[in-house]
């Protein structure tokens, strides 16, 4: 299927959520579904880099953080469109991202991934204290109770955010997809199996990872930039929760790295689950259950569930 | 004569301490077989990776086709016209057969020509470096469901994907039974005849003797002989590196 082709199917997939989502009363529902889809721009991003490359980022919550608090400091000098947000927020953490690249990309495995770890402390050290940001105490952000489309259609302010981020979900899917079947996807793929293979065989592979981080920083800070909207209040535990990094993880490996269809079923399973068990257990389990999860496939489905159903595809042609 | 097409004068290479690699010269000519020979451990590894430019090296100069190409990374020499193989088959994995010979045709033949081979000219492309190594039966397998020969074809498939004028081999036959290497000899002859430049690295003296046209010996990190194979075999220094006093 073209790229263009599957942008408008994917267009249409997000088109048919809303249309359903028009029937749901609950607010409730716009609430946790807001969530689940930010889950998976997250687990998207950081699949472009840590499936496709395979250069694993814990420092997901920082490229977030980035994208929300860029809104913050926006919000208080001239409140702008979210839209435009996202795009400002897309931009300054995708070029936080290319700094990262060039400063981190001679480390590898591990040794990455701990940097990335680092730049996570230190970008939250520096906004707990920027006093212009709330600093430590936070900072609140007073939404409008309601926004309208094209001022014609009226939508609940809560709506308006579900679906921004769904068409953020549609963005970064076609471009995850998009990446996948293009000379790029491939020359990502040569990185992930054998860099000096890659190199030999003529692959620019510092360019192309500088790439990925940059792309996939950009798309956490636009996941992150509308979240000051929906919180309504922002401070750095909340910005750099552990969950967006542990999440951003676990998503892409439970559903599978390889394709861009791992990482959003991987974040509609686990979100989805961690919304049901906030209002049903606790708000606190939540993490524990990503864990449980992600030992249960690290030991029974390495290759998440993509690489279950490829398998058992497979096993049934042979 | 025309310039030769690879020119490494005066390398030197250390790590840490240890000095791989002392004032190393030699060059190889356009359409030449070359075979570098040398007990374990005596650099001939090294020199392939400083000539890829896979290891940086501190002193010396490599020129390749009439430019220096010190300080270049690994893919802007491979998009000049280098080209190697590995010790031990580093495939891609994650890809089929014909998808790890796509590699090279989109990322250096496309690079160096700045066009893009339509996706027909490159399945053309790979099945035709396929049977040239007699792997076309093997195209949509695994990397992981081939044997070790088949792994070595791969290899140097691959490596001749790139449309290279120098392919250097770095033991491409290690390991392999008689039968195979007399046909990894004759695949890489045929390579030349097809007109590139060969530098063969390899212990199997059967494989060097009949595939070389000169042999040069590198001894810890020295080179010690560069000649005639028939000559340099029977030189007293290569004797005794290898023969011991």
């Amino acid at each position: 299927m073209r790229s263009s082709t599957f942008l408008l199917c994917a267009l249409a997939v997000g088109a048919v959520v809303f249309g359903l989502s028009r029937f749901i009363q609950s607010e409730y529902f716009f609430f946790a579904g807001y969530v689940v889809l930010q889950y998976i721009v997250l687990a998207t991003a950081w699949n472009i880099l840590g499936g496709y490359t395979g250069y694993v980022n814990f420092g997901s919550a920082a490229f977030f953080a980035i994208g929300a608090y860029t809104t913050v400091a926006i919000h208080k000098t001239f409140p702008l469109p979210i839209p435009v947000l996202i795009v400002i927020g897309g931009v300054i953490s995708g070029l936080v991202g290319l700094g990262t690249g060039y400063l981190t990309l001679r480390l590898r495995g591990a040794f990455f991934a701990i940097a990335t770890l680092a730049l996570a402390v230190v970008v939250q050290t520096l906004i707990t204290n920027w006093d212009y940001v709330g600093g430590s105490r936070g900072a609140y952000i007073l939404r409008p109770a309601a926004a309208s489309l094209f001022g014609i259609y009226q939508l609940n302010y809560i709506e308006y955010l579900f679906l921004i981020m769904l068409i953020l979900v549609v963005l970064a899917v076609a471009t995850a997809r998009a990446i996948e079947v293009s000379r790029l996807g491939f020359g990502f793929a040569t990185i992930r199996d054998d860099e000096l293979a890659a190199e030999a065989s003529g692959v620019p592979t510092l360019r192309l990872k500088l790439i990925a981080t940059t792309l996939s920083g950009a798309f956490m800070g636009m996941a992150g930039a509308p979240y000051p909207y929906y919180i309504t209040y922002l401070d750095p535990a909340s910005g750099f929760n552990l969950s967006y990094a542990v999440n951003s993880i676990a998503m892409p490996l439970v559903g599978g790295t390889t394709t861009w269809i791992g990482p959003v079923v991987g974040a509609i399973l686990l979100g989805t689950i961690q919304q049901i068990a906030t209002v049903t257990i606790s708000s606190a389990v939540n993490l524990l259950i990503v864990g449980l999860i992600l030992i249960a496939f690290v030991i029974i489905a390495p290759n998440g569930l993509v690489g279950l159903v490829e398998g058992w595809f497979r096993k049934k042609d042979a | 004569m025309a310039a030769p097409l690879l020119e490494v004068d005066n390398l030197t290479k250390r790590f840490g301490g240890f000095l791989a690699l002392e004032n190393v010269g030699l060059s190889v000519n356009q359409g030449e077989r070359v075979g570098l020979i040398g007990p374990n451990g005596s650099g001939k590894s090294t020199l392939v990776n400083c000539i890829c430019g896979t290891l940086h090296n501190e002193v010396g100069t490599v020129r390749f086709d009439g430019a220096d190409v010190n300080g270049l990374k690994t893919h802007e020499r491979t998009w000049l016209g280098m080209a190697r193989s590995f010790q031990l088959p580093r495939p891609f994995t994650s890809m089929t057969v014909m998808d790890n010979l796509r590699i090279p045709l989109i990322y250096t033949v496309d690079a160096r020509s700045k066009s893009r081979l339509s996706p027909s000219e490159l399945q053309e492309r790979c099945t035709e470096l396929l049977t040239l190594v007699g792997l076309q039966d093997k195209a949509r397998k695994w990397p992981r469901d081939l044997t070790q020969v088949e792994m070595r074809k791969l290899e140097l498939a691959r490596a001749m994907a790139a449309e290279p004028k120098l392919l250097m081999a770095d033991e491409a036959m290690a390991g392999l039974s008689h039968s195979e290497v007399s046909d990894i000899v004759s695949l890489l002859i045929r390579l030349n005849e097809r007109g590139v430049t060969i530098v063969l690295i390899e212990h199997i003296m059967t494989a060097v003797m009949s595939f070389s046209q000169r042999l040069i010996v590198l001894v810890s990190g020295h080179k010690i002989a560069d000649g005639v194979p028939q000559d340099v075999i029977q030189d007293p220094d290569v004797v005794r590196a290898y023969l011991g006093q």
